[in-house]
């Protein structure tokens, strides 16, 4: 019998201390953290509510109470290091919800005075003849749709076919220099961009050129870089055991990029160029420069000035006229329909990465 | 194919259809397309702000030349852009260790997203808001900081009564730069070895020495890297810093707080471009191209500190 061979069972006694100690000494109590976080944060409360202070230097008050009492009582019962650690714990939290409080107040600002003048009026009216209130953005949505398509149609096939070259093709001195100025190029000034677009096309049709078409050529000059980057990174993520298996079938290789590369990258390609178009939509400073302002309908991208969104609620704001409220209330109006859009295609771009994401196996 | 039975029998060549070469052919220039699109930038600012650099001084704004225009504008660019870096950097790097490990896994990702999405907001609407919330919030610290503080020369005061300061300014610029900080140092966090954070771990460290003797040492230099980038955006940003800040022309001074600042470049193009003629678009074309070669210059530093720490990749 093997049974008398093992000692009685016995059931470890962890109440007791072991050697007078118990095995939780060292340590603040379980909780301490979010107590200690609510108690400032209601002595914070109190300070506003009884002692009439503003939000603001309450709430500092509270955090800095918080960190103190923390880092102070885990020093004593827990030592420095733990204390330094529950310090940075506490600090980089604060920092986190510090930077989300602008990111609140624009997007709560932004609705609040844009939604004032979301009326029919304003979206299928232009600004021809209006001087006081009404009026409305339709020229200037039509003018950011046509200026951003076009953008986007110069830069995508310039993009897409470089990233092509930079993955399929390029080796040597010429695709390092291409990949390291594509990364500069990202960093541009947009106002630079405009200048740019605008002095090209003064050599082509002389001094003083505002249209469309020179818009377009500036926000193409933002947007390339960002296509070829996210085009680049989808391609080699395509397995190189699809290339192998259509040149093993004699496929070429221009035919194996077309037929079997691109489309197994197209969703992420279609994510990226999404999110580049959301980038350059709400350029102001390029467009100011080269595509100016008209208050009325213009739909020929090589004639003329050419009201778009952001430039149109800068000048409402800048120049606001002798009813300044109804210009106010058009600048926010046009941000709101501008911030709209673009998280539109920001959602638009999760979604297409989500739904036409290539199958792996 | 005519052209591959005719092709002489070596066996490593793959035959060149001319569909191949086509294709080649077109994507190789529209990548050497950029790289010309890059050198016309260059080369049509400078044709453009030629007459600038050699008209008489008298014709330039300001009548004192273009040295004595663009300089003030400089310094305005530099402070503010340096400054707002010096708030953003460590907020962003702080975010990203907070995103990165410290908050729960399941809402990571999209807090992740909400910064993204910070990143995404047109520059105009930073501007209406910077002007209309930011700025009348700062004038009652402002005077505060301007009676206790002012022995500082940031805050020597008087206080602008309108709020629309260089202080506003950097706040906004430093929210501006914030995302794109946090993406590139979080892509660097994420990247940190598990082993590495594991073994700092099991030898007893709390969180804050794993992020200290893991993490941090490996994001060092995509830290450095992406705050050259943060400088190349704060440098060239227009729309907010033309709407938020009431500039006066020729104030070169440490003052923040005053209603009396410098203008940056970017937002000087912006505010006198469209009324601007003659030598006048000529002079702001030429502080343009002064602006492209301070953030070309920024940028590739940026980028060669970034892939230097690609290529140090496999020695970890």
């Amino acid at each position: 019998m093997s049974t008398s061979l093992t000692t009685p069972q016995q059931d470890p006694d962890l109440n007791t201390p072991l050697g007078g100690v118990s095995l939780t000494a060292g340590q603040l109590p379980r909780g301490a953290a979010p107590t200690t976080l609510v108690a400032a944060g209601l002595a914070g409360l109190l300070l506003w509510f009884l002692a009439d202070w503003d939000i603001v230097p309450c709430a500092l008050l509270a955090a800095a109470a918080y960190v103190v009492i923390i880092y102070t009582w885990s020093r004593a019962v827990e030592g420095p290091r733990k204390a330094t650690d529950r310090f940075v714990t506490a600090a980089v939290s604060g920092a986190f919800l510090l930077a989300l409080l602008p990111l609140v107040s624009v997007i709560f600002t932004v609705v609040s005075r844009g939604v004032v003048r979301f009326d029919s009026e304003f979206f299928t009216y232009s600004m021809v003849g209006v001087t006081s209130e009404g009026g409305g953005i339709y020229h200037a949505m039509m003018g950011t749709l046509i200026i951003t398509g076009l953008a986007t149609l110069i830069s995508v096939p310039i993009g897409m076919l470089t990233a092509i070259y930079l993955v399929e093709y390029g080796r040597g001195k010429l695709a390092k220099a291409i990949t390291f100025f594509v990364d500069v190029m990202t960093g541009i000034p947009s106002i630079v961009a405009g200048l740019f677009a605008y002095a090209l096309f003064v050599m082509m049709f002389g001094p003083g050129v505002r249209m469309g078409m020179a818009g377009a050529v500036a926000l193409s000059v933002l947007m390339i870089p960002t296509v070829v980057r996210s085009t680049e990174e989808m391609l080699k993520l395509v397995p190189n055991e699809l290339r192998e298996a259509s040149y093993a079938l004699a496929v070429p290789k221009w035919r194996t990029i077309l037929k079997v590369v691109l489309p197994t990258a197209l969703a992420g390609i279609a994510t990226g160029v999404t999110l580049a178009i959301a980038r350059v939509i709400g350029e102001t400073a390029p467009l100011l420069v080269t595509a100016g302002l008209t208050d009325g309908d213009n739909f020929d991208p090589f004639d003329g000035r050419m009201t778009t969104l952001s430039v149109f609620s800068y000048y409402e704001y800048q120049s606001p006229g002798l009813f300044a409220e109804a210009s106010f209330d058009r600048a926010w109006g046009a941000a709101l329909v501008l911030i709209i859009i673009v998280m539109v295609l920001n959602l638009v771009a999760r979604a297409i990465s989500k739904l036409f994401a290539p199958k792996t196996r | 194919m005519a052209s591959t039975t005719e092709a002489p029998p070596r066996k490593n060549r793959v035959p060149r259809r001319p569909g191949d070469r086509i294709f080649a052919g077109v994507s190789t220039g529209s990548g050497v397309l950029i790289l010309v699109a890059l050198a016309g930038v260059a080369v049509f600012l400078v044709t453009e702000a030629w007459p600038a650099l050699t008209a008489p001084a008298e014709d330039i704004p300001g009548g004192q030349g273009l040295v004595f225009y663009i300089w003030p504008l400089l310094f305005g660019t530099l402070i503010s852009a340096v400054l707002a870096l010096v708030i953003a950097v460590p907020l962003a790097v702080a975010i990203a260790l907070f995103i990165t490990y410290y908050a729960p896994r399941s809402i990571a990702k999209a807090l992740g997203y909400i910064i993204d999405l910070l990143a995404a907001v047109p520059s105009i609407i930073f501007g209406l808001w910077g002007m209309n919330v930011l700025a009348p919030v700062t004038v009652d610290p402002a005077s505060w900081a301007s009676e206790y503080l002012g022995w500082i020369p940031f805050f020597a005061g008087p206080p602008s009564s309108t709020g629309r300061t260089m202080l506003v300014a950097i706040i906004v610029l430093a929210v501006m730069v914030l995302p794109i900080i946090t993406a590139v140092v979080r892509e660097a966090f994420m990247q940190t070895p598990q082993l590495h954070e594991e073994a700092a771990l099991a030898i007893g460290a709390t969180r804050w020495e794993m992020i200290r003797m893991a993490a941090l040492p490996f994001g060092r230099s995509s830290i450095i890297g992406a705050s050259m980038l943060g400088l190349g955006r704060a440098l060239g940003e227009t729309m907010a810093v033309a709407m938020v800040l009431s500039a006066s022309a020729g104030g070169i001074t440490f003052n923040l707080i005053s209603s009396d600042n410098p203008p940056t470049i970017a937002a000087n193009i912006a505010l006198q471009f469209p009324e601007a003629t003659g030598v006048g678009i000529h002079t702001l074309i030429a502080s343009g191209l002064v602006l492209f070669a301070i953030t070309l210059a920024v940028n590739m530093i940026a980028r060669a500190v970034i892939n230097r720490r690609k290529d140090f990749d496999g020695a970890n």
